[in-house]
């Protein structure tokens, strides 16, 4: 183990490890503290109402006598397309500074994680730009969500083998 | 009454990603993985059926209702086709969003450009 | 056969280089910051004219080298070298700029520190005899380090308290064996420290070592102390950086309290604008040095400074890797007369 050379005499000896520990706690005690209360009120309040609009949407398709079982389809369409559109007019990075969690875990969320990325690499071109890109943030949502809906799917068939 | 409970339980379930968010040292990315995943298995175990009962948009809405509705076609898909149900069921369930997203992250991307922060 | 070297990593100048003229271009939002009137150009669009960020950082280099070329009368072709460097991969915004140049480059790359870097090499290249005229450069820009660094500008992220906001700015400093001040003095270059601090988010602390180290390293080569200087300076430590590099310092005896200072926490005004710990990049010391300190020595309001200009060594490649983040910061001293 190399000596920490870190000056004054009083120090020069001291163990390394010791010292990073020491500024790592350091370090933990002059972190400002994010206003979690604050933070939690806004996820909170943004995330409810998020919701409140998909049930808007929800009751809308219903009332139109979309079958219960698709309504799910156009529930999803808008609420991506709602975070798709206010992630082109520079909304939603707005409101996610505010909402936090409120805006990042609601399907619009999911949405302005594709189109973000997808209008940041135009530039980079429409092939390795938008459409390798578009994928670099909510890629792993669909190879772990996909991936372990298709593991339920075979323990389900096998215990159903058994049955 | 729908809105209310829709309200309380979407806003629950982002309040728990906030805590997650600024207790631990866990990215955004690695959040919603996790949220995702979740929704599966809590969809598999039938845990999530209530949840999404009761709250309705409250639950399908935040990323766990997308790992729900990927458990539910699964397993629904298993029951009509066999095995190969667990390879067409979730994707077939989430398709409405998927391509949605990949169509409206394309077309934005034409659109518009992105803007300097203030 | 060495001797112009004092202590382990200090160079103490024999004929001190000066710095005859500088330029600095800052962004709009650096424009409505503290020292906004101490900027040759602040820019009322972030994209400069260009179609991207990376291109509106080059030309924001380009122009702070033509605007401090300018203010002296003297043709590019009389400069030995240019030392450039900026955030980007492979220096995108540096070489851009320099292709526009008919000046010998040396592009460098030392994160934030990049300034001091690029004024220590500068000096030497003059004291050492081998140039006349050289200039240091550096740009950042906030734009191109978020899509580089971090997320997409239109995600909806949440930056947590310790984050730092990258300035958008470049400046240049044209650094000569003929001149009458300010003279560059010493140099002390820095090692890279690494405390094992992991979280990008908080830049400050993982840079608080290094910059602490050079300070120190510093006083102890030179003999002098924090009593010797008007003011000491780190590049971009923010406001928890700043703390924390006052506390190391202090444990080992100095009391920098009150004269110690970070570009970082001058750059914005942390309660009005929305930039969490402060700036950073290398823009940061790039503007504060160019457009403000510089003027404050011309005046004559500082007579003897201690520049140390702080970088954090990581990519996103070494923070996926789990590396921790070293840290690196080079110390110039610079005053009016010698």
């Amino acid at each position: 183990m190399k000596t920490l050379r870190m000056e004054g005499d009083c120090m020069e000896h001291t163990n390394e490890e010791r010292l990073k520990k020491e500024f790592q706690d350091m370090v933990k005690r002059s972190a400002p503290s994010s206003n979690f209360l604050k933070d939690c009120l806004a996820a909170f309040v943004v995330g409810g109402l998020i919701c409140v609009i998909g049930q808007f949407v929800m009751n809308f398709f219903i009332n139109m006598g979309i079958p219960k079982e698709e309504v799910g389809y156009y529930v999803a369409t808008i609420m991506v397309f709602l975070g798709a559109f206010l992630t082109g007019i520079g909304v939603y990075d707005n409101i996610g500074k505010f909402a936090g969690a409120g805006s990042i875990v609601p399907i619009t969320g999911f949405s302005n994680s594709i189109v973000a990325p997808a209008m940041e690499f135009k530039r980079e071109g429409f092939v390795f730009g938008v459409g390798a890109k578009m994928f670099v943030i909510a890629g792993p949502v669909l190879v772990y969500g996909i991936s372990s809906s298709v593991i339920v799917g075979i323990i389900y068939y096998i215990m159903n083998l058994f049955k | 009454m729908d809105y209310l409970r829709a309200f309380i339980v979407g806003g629950t379930i982002c309040l728990i990603g906030q805590i997650l968010m600024d207790k631990t040292s866990l990215t955004p990315a690695r959040i919603l993985v996790s949220f995702v995943t979740a929704g599966v298995i809590l969809g598999a175990l039938g845990i999530y059926d209530p949840i999404f009962e009761y709250g309705k948009a409250g639950a399908s809405v935040p990323l766990p209702g997308f790992g729900y509705a990927l458990a539910k076609g699964t397993i629904k898909e298993v029951q009509q086709n066999g095995l190969i149900g667990a390879f067409t069921g979730g994707i077939k369930a989430t398709s409405a969003g998927i391509a949605a997203a990949i169509f409206f992250g394309y077309l934005m991307a034409i659109i518009f450009n992105p803007k300097a922060k203030s | 056969m060495v001797e112009k070297r004092l202590g382990e990593q200090t160079i103490a100048f024999k004929n001190p280089p000066s710095i005859i003229s500088t330029a600095a271009i800052a962004g709009p939002k650096e424009g409505e910051g503290p020292l906004r009137d101490y900027y040759d150009i602040v820019l009322d669009d972030d994209l400069f004219g260009e179609e991207t960020w990376e291109k509106a950082e080059s030309k924001m280099q380009k122009e702070a080298v033509r605007l401090a070329l300018e203010k002296l009368q003297i043709d590019e072709k009389d400069i030995d070298y240019i030392f450039a460097g900026d955030l980007l991969n492979q220096l995108m915004a540096s070489s851009l700029a320099a292709r526009d140049y008919r000046i010998p480059f040396f592009g460098l790359y030392g994160a934030c520190s990049t300034l001091t870097e690029s004024m220590s090499l500068g000096a030497m290249a003059v004291d050492g005899g081998f140039a006349d005229y050289v200039i240091a450069s550096t740009s950042s820009h906030f734009c191109s380090a978020e899509r580089q660094f971090r997320f997409p500008l239109e995600h909806g992220n949440q930056r947590p308290p310790t984050s730092q906001w990258t300035v958008t700015g470049a400046g240049a400093a044209v650094i000569s064996s003929k001149g009458k001040g300010p003279y560059i003095t010493h140099v002390t270059t820095g090692r890279v420290v690494d405390f094992g601090i992991k979280d990008a988010n908080n830049m400050g602390a993982a840079m608080a070592p290094a910059a602490a180290d050079t300070i120190l390293r510093h006083f102890k080569d030179t003999g002098r102390t924090n009593k010797d200087y008007d003011l000491i300076i780190t590049g971009d430590l923010g406001k928890v950086g700043m703390e924390l590099t006052l506390d190391i310092v202090k444990k080992q005896g100095f009391d920098m309290s009150a004269n110690y200072s970070d570009c970082g926490v001058k750059v914005f005004d942390l309660t009005q604008q929305d930039v969490h710990a402060g700036g950073s990049g290398c823009g940061c010391s790039a503007i504060v040095f160019c457009g403000y300190l510089y003027k404050q020595l011309l005046e004559g309001n500082l007579n003897r400074i201690l520049l140390i200009s702080t970088g954090a060594l990581l990519s996103p490649t070494s923070t996926m890797q789990g590396e921790s983040i070293p840290g690196i910061a080079h110390a110039v001293a610079i005053e009016r007369g010698v």
